[in-house]
């Protein structure tokens, strides 16, 4: 991999990759370890190894739900949550595609929501999640039911200054910090 | 005392109730809220897996917004809470990033503004003035209080011990509710997962259900709308999906609070929960 990935890597671990010795700790309190193709502390291994290319195409990538956990208790001081957000942004530079489908599609429609709007319309993008992962039916009982308590609100409620909120989106650069 | 608010956009819509009963809570304790003017969405979990600068930036708007009011801000949602106290100490740590969100925003920031979650400015009243407000005592009442992630975790932007929190059942002693001893307070939900990976998230939610069953439990206490979603919009999901039989009702707690205080359990939002909460409130004769 080339000099910009391990200096992004290791400015968002906060920490040099190499200090990891492998404990453990991290893979032992996360939640989501189970369903992880690469569990956290060999994200850490393969990334000492120079192999972090193995790991663009990990599903472990985007079931991470940024819970902290790993951050918060690895006696290294490595921030791994932060260090996943990295990997994310250069799997999504080598691989496109993975926006199409799961958490980064609804990130996707999140942000464009925030970016159209300044706001979340969750309605919208619920809706558009869902017709673009063609489970248009999925969770029509619970929207039914969050109708009926005006738990979604029907139209939009955008900020004023949507100038602002543009100037924002267009200031983000290409780069992964 | 006077704060600045910021709602979210959850608490625009699915998490109305949380918004309704905060409001009223805090007006019955002498705690003034000023809805921040035109905020944005803090960009959540969405922004910070795809841009560190929209991470920083959109909440940096918000932070601004407060500055100008003089105030600080109070910040019910969990993960806007988050977000916030994050795009702060990142604005203190990389000058050059601080440069950048300021070009974009055409503002500056001196940093001044403070950023509480529910559970700092309640348990900064004090347990006397808490106290003060309870016309109607929980005795008999079990509680799991549920913190979840991002009110305690990363340890930098936490609002109580990262591993064993305390505040909720600090801030709930005074209304006398049982609040136990269990294992799941600080476990995942599963957030957003529930989205994009629905299985994962189902079986986060199920364990800490069945932590909250356990203890013989009778309802949860949460102060996060993503929370909320996920261990009461979505319980029946679970039972469907484990063929368990979870019937666990979940309180915002502020709406547990304003019960305690003899508020009207309509005004605090109590009959727009999936779960009905109406077992749980008549052990304590409300
Ligand atoms: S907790 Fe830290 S040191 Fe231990 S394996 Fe994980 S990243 Fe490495
Ligand atoms: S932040 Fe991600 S990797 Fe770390 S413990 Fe949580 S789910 Fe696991
Ligand atoms: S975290 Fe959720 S509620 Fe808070 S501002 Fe962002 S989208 Fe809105």
């Amino acid at each position: 991999m080339n000099e910009n990935f391990w200096s992004e890597v290791n400015r968002a671990a906060g920490q040099k990759i190499t200090h990891c010795y492998q404990c453990g700790k991290c893979t032992a309190g996360c939640p989501v370890a189970f369903a992880m193709d690469y569990k956290p502390h060999q994200i850490l291994r393969l990334l000492q190894l120079g192999r972090g290319e193995e790991l663009l195409s990990s599903r472990a990538l985007w079931v991470c739900s940024s819970c902290q956990t790993c951050t918060t208790r690895c006696p290294c001081h490595i921030d791994l949550a932060r260090l996943i957000d990295t990997l994310r942004f250069f799997s999504r530079q080598a691989f496109p595609q993975v926006t199409r489908h799961g958490m980064p599609l609804f990130n996707e429609v999140f942000l464009r929501s925030v970016k159209r709007y300044g706001r979340v319309y969750e309605l919208g993008l619920t809706l558009q999640f869902n017709l673009k992962e063609r489970k248009v039916w999925r969770d029509l009982d619970l929207g039914h039911f969050m109708l009926s308590r005006r738990k979604l609100r029907l139209l939009p409620e955008p900020v004023e200054n949507r100038k602002e909120v543009a100037q924002i989106f267009s200031a983000e650069k290409e780069e992964p910090r | 005392m006077k704060l600045a608010y910021y709602p979210g956009c959850s608490l625009k819509g699915t998490a109305r109730e949380y918004d309704l009963s905060t409001r009223l809570v805090a007006r019955h304790l002498g705690l003034e809220l000023v809805e921040i003017p035109d905020w944005n969405c803090c960009g959540a979990t969405a922004a910070h897996s795809t841009s560190h600068f929209l991470a920083v930036a959109l909440p940096a708007r918000v932070l601004a917004l407060a500055e100008d009011m003089g105030l600080d801000i109070l910040s019910p949602c969990a993960a806007c809470y988050q977000r916030l106290r994050a795009a702060q100490e990142e604005l203190k740590r990389d000058p050059e990033l601080k440069r950048q969100v300021e070009g974009a925003l055409g503002r500056t920031f001196e940093g001044r503004v403070r950023v509480f979650s529910l559970l700092e400015a309640l348990a900064q009243l004090g347990e006397e003035a808490l106290a003060a407000q309870v016309v109607r005592p929980l005795k008999g009442m079990q509680v799991a209080c549920y913190y979840g992630c991002l009110l305690v975790r990363p340890p930098l932007t936490s609002c109580d011990d990262p591993e064993q929190p305390q505040l909720m059942e600090k801030i709930l002693a005074p209304t006398k509710v049982d609040t136990l001893d269990w294992g799941g307070k600080n476990e995942c939900c599963g957030a957003s997962l529930i989205f994009g990976a629905r299985e994962v998230a189902l079986n986060l939610i199920k364990n800490i259900l069945h932590a909250a069953a356990q203890v013989r439990a009778h309802a949860l206490v949460t102060a996060c709308p993503l929370c909320h979603a996920n261990l009461d919009l979505r319980q029946k999901e679970v039972n469907r999906f484990f063929g368990t039989n979870f019937a666990i009702p979940v309180f915002y707690l502020s709406q547990l609070l304003g019960i305690a205080m003899g508020l009207n359990p309509r005004d605090l939002g109590l009959g727009s929960h999936f779960v009905d909460p109406q077992r749980a409130l008549r052990m304590v004769g409300s």
